[in-house]
Parts: structure tokens; C-alpha cells; sequence
């Protein structure tokens, strides 16, 4: 039919500079590790790990919490670098990176604040306080959703990969200051215990350890994932365009 | 061409395109008029919200007067790229051959002038309305400070968002997470002039850091984000 003539040509042109996808056997196998990683510690968490002689069972929170806050963190980290290269090297794969993370950094601060709420309720009696952890943390969604949204309305442009770079990067720089200046103003958060010895029982040390790792490498697999949907997002618009160019 | 003569020749451009503002908006009188009248409006809000007393005067009064500076600055800031993107006239002052962080700065001083002479019209209101003894010397370089930070970040965010079709909404959801620490510097050192209280960190030098931090960091990106 003439209409598959016309729309046939260029799309075979236009995917002929698009790598054929192989079977992604680095991506399976960190996909396996993950889940194993994923099993054992969720065993650990609820069956290896002694429970706490004064939060009690509330306590095995701290084990989904803490992981899922650092790679919140790190993905921001992620977030502002990918955009920082990006208006270095002008390289839109690093944008497609930057944007991956903060889709996956948006849930994990999402499952941060959920979890801590949650544990906030069982120990301190309630759901939120405004000390510098949590304030921080609520400050960093913000950042992401502000992000995403920015992204969204400028569309899969340059000017969107610019403007989301310049807000990562002022981000990654204002996050410590607010949670400084927060800090000033007051707060109540439980302090860092890893670093003091005979602080933690080396059992919880072990699970807390277990649980960061198969977190991050879980999270590795959600990056790698979100950054093929992204990039295959890009080059189906940038086709789409040239369809429309075309017709 | 030696330092000095760079110097001149970009205090010159800037002053140039402060200029043109300055005579636009004298014209037009709709940005200050707009966010003078939204300030005082916050305030009578404020009064029904928190049925300002005595007693608890000194714990509200400061935040009553943040908030009506910020929100009526974000009124202003949301105008500053987008009237020259309507007019037609950002390309056209994107390409004369001028360094775009005078542009930058011409559009901040700009800003901070004009929310300034907004601010010195609505404190002694302020002050007026809830009797507060708030109108006094030591409370101008805070106002100041405060309101050059929240104008450097508005500055650079409202070129991001003047091309996209919700400016208004897009705007405060950017600028608002980043200029926390401005705020409650700003709030935490106007308290403190109504009650002194022991062990607070030294607000006012906080605010200023805050905006050498955040003015460094605008001038480097600001190019980026205004080129089409």
C-alpha cells in the first residue's frame, strides 16, 4: 500500500544508526544478583536479624529505610553529575542518565519518607516531625517531582536538558545547606551509629550491610531499565518527527 | 582589551538594560503596582488566618512578613523573561553582542529594585496594621538580603520556565525548595529583632553566604539556560 511506502522508508533510515538490541546478558545476570541479593536479605530482615530489646519489631524498618534513603540520596547525586557532564560534553546520553535517575530517585525518596513515617509513628509516637533529616528529605522530593515536571513541560528538547541540568546542579549544592540551616533552626533525628564501635550488635551490622548491598544492586538494575525506556523515548520522538517531516 | 576597560564596557551594557526596564516598567506600572497590592492583601489574610494578638505577635509577625515578600517577589520574578519573550524582544537582546551575565545581572538588579520599592511601601503598613516595632534600621540590610536571595533564584528559574505554557505554576514549585535556607535565615533574623533570644548562629552573615553562594552559582549557569 502507498501509505506503508511512504512511512516505511524513512523509519529503516532512520533506525539503521540504532544499535540492533543483543541479549543483554550483563543486564540479566545483575537482574539475578539483584534478586537473590533481594531474597536473602528480606530472610535476614525478618529472621536473622535479633529484634530490639526497646523498639521492637518496628526496628527491622531501619533495614529497608536506611538503604532506600542512600540511594534517594545518591541518586541525586547521579541526577546533578549526568546533568553537569551533559552541559559539558553536550552528550545527550548523559541528560538520558540524569533523567533516569531522578525517576528512579523520585520513588526511592518516596519510599524513604513512607518508611520513616512509618517508623517515626511506632517509636516517636508520631508521623512527622520537623527536624533536618526529614525536612531535608521532604525537600529533596520536592526537588525531584520539581524536576520531572520541568522535564515534562519543556518536552524532549536541549532547552529541557539545560534547564533540568542547571537545577540538579543548584540542588546538589542547596541540599547540604538546607539540611545545615534546618539543623540551626532545630532538631531531633537518631544520630549516625554506624561509625561508633559496639554502638550496633555486629548481627545487625551484617543484615544492615546484606540489605545495602542487594538494594543497590537492585537499584542498579532500575537505573539500567529506566535509561533504555528514556533513551528509546527519545529516539521514537525523534523518528515520529521525522515521520511528520516526511508526510 | 585590558581588565578595566572589560569592566566598563560590561557595567555599561548592564546599566543599559537595567535602563530599559526600568523605563518599561515606569511605563507600564503593571508588575509593582500588582505586587504591592498582592503584599498587602497577604497581610490582611494573615490577620483573619491568625487573629494576631499581643500574645503571639513575635512568633507570627515574622513569618506573616516573609510570606507576603516572597509570594509578591514570585508575582514579579514570573515576569521578568516572559515580558521580553510576549514583546518578541529576548531574541533580539539575545543577539546583541553582550555577555549574558550582564544580561543576568541587569534582570536581578532590576528585580531586586523594584521588589525593594514594593517592600519599603509595604513594611511601614506592616508595621502600621499589626503594631509591630518592626520599621527600624537594623531590619533594612535583612529585608535586603533576603529578598536578593529569593530574587537571584527567581531570576534564573524564571527563564526556564518562561518557555513553557504553565510559567505561573512551574515557577514557585522550582524556586520554593531552593530558597528554604533564605527563608528561614530571613525569618529567624527579623524574630530576632523583636525578641532576642540566646545561642541563635549569626543569621544575618548565614544570609549573606546563602546569597554569595547562590549568586556565583547563577551567574555560571545562567547562559546555559536562556540559550535557545
Amino acid at each position: 500500500m502507498a501509505v506503508i511506502n511512504k512511512t516505511g522508508a524513512p523509519l529503516q533510515e532512520a533506525a539503521a544508526p540504532v544499535r540492533r538490541p543483543s541479549l543483554p546478558l550483563a543486564s540479566l545476570l545483575l537482574g539475578a544478583l539483584a534478586f537473590a541479593g533481594m531474597m536473602i536479605s528480606i530472610w535476614a530482615i525478618f529472621l536473622y536479624a535479633p529484634t530490639d530489646a526497646i523498639e521492637g519489631l518496628s526496628q527491622r524498618i531501619f533495614y529497608f529505610h536506611v538503604p532506600v534513603a542512600w540511594l534517594a540520596m545518591l541518586s541525586f547525586v547521579i541526577v546533578a553529575l549526568g546533568g553537569a557532564i551533559y552541559l559539558w560534553r553536550e552528550d545527550e546520553r548523559w541528560d538520558w542518565l540524569a533523567l533516569a535517575a531522578a525517576e528512579a530517585g523520585a520513588i526511592f525518596t518516596t519510599l524513604t519518607l513512607v518508611t520513616g513515617s512509618l517508623w517515626g509513628r511506632a517509636t516517636w509516637g508520631t508521623w512527622w516531625t520537623w527536624d533536618a533529616r526529614l525536612t531535608t528529605s521532604l525537600i529533596l522530593w520536592f526537588l525531584y517531582i520539581a524536576y520531572l515536571m520541568l522535564r515534562s513541560y519543556l518536552g524532549k528538547t536541549s532547552t529541557s536538558a539545560r534547564a533540568g541540568a542547571v537545577l540538579a546542579i543548584l540542588g546538589v549544592i542547596d541540599v547540604p545547606i538546607i539540611y545545615e540551616s534546618v539543623n540551626w533552626w532545630r532538631t531531633l533525628h537518631p544520630a549516625a551509629e554506624i561509625g561508633t564501635p559496639g554502638a550496633l550488635p555486629p548481627a545487625v551490622v551484617l543484615v544492615l550491610m546484606l540489605s545495602l548491598i542487594s538494594f543497590t544492586l537492585f537499584y542498579c538494575v532500575l537505573l539500567i531499565q529506566l535509561y533504555q525506556l528514556v533513551r528509546l523515548q527519545h529516539l521514537t520522538s525523534r523518528l515520529r518527527a521525522r515521520l511528520q517531516v516526511v508526510d | 582589551m585590558s581588565t578595566l576597560s572589560t569592566l566598563r564596557l560590561f557595567c555599561s551594557q548592564v546599566l543599559a538594560i537595567l535602563g530599559k526596564d526600568i523605563r518599561y516598567e515606569l511605563r507600564s506600572k503593571q508588575t509593582w503596582l500588582g505586587m504591592g497590592l498582592f503584599a498587602l492583601l497577604v497581610f490582611v489574610i494573615f490577620n483573619f488566618a491568625f487573629d494576631l494578638r499581643v500574645e503571639n505577635r513575635a512568633a507570627v509577625a515574622p513569618g506573616a512578613l516573609w510570606v507576603a515578600f516572597v509570594f509578591a517577589s514570585l508575582l514579579g520574578l514570573g515576569r521578568t523573561i516572559a515580558a521580553e519573550r510576549e514583546g518578541g524582544s529576548l531574541d533580539r537582546l539575545l543577539l546583541c553582542p553582550v555577555d549574558r551575565r550582564a544580561i543576568y545581572l541587569a534582570k536581578l538588579l532590576g528585580n531586586l529594585l523594584f521588589i525593594g520599592i514594593v517592600e519599603l511601601v509595604a513594611l511601614p503598613i506592616f508595621a502600621a496594621l499589626f503594631s509591630v516595632p518592626l520599621f527600624s534600621g537594623e531590619l533594612f540590610p535583612i529585608v535586603l538580603l533576603g529578598t536578593l536571595g529569593v530574587a537571584i533564584i527567581g531570576t534564573l528559574f524564571s527563564a526556564m520556565t518562561a518557555a513553557t505554557r504553565a510559567r505561573e505554576l512551574l515557577l514557585p514549585l522550582l524556586v520554593f525548595p531552593l530558597i528554604v535556607p533564605v527563608v528561614i535565615a530571613a525569618v529567624r533574623a527579623t524574630g530576632a529583632l523583636m525578641i532576642t533570644a540566646p545561642d541563635e548562629p549569626p543569621w544575618l552573615g548565614l544570609l549573606a553566604a546563602f546569597d554569595v553562594i547562590f549568586l556565583s552559582l547563577a551567574l555560571l549557569t545562567f547562559s546555559y539556560v536562556i540559550e535557545e
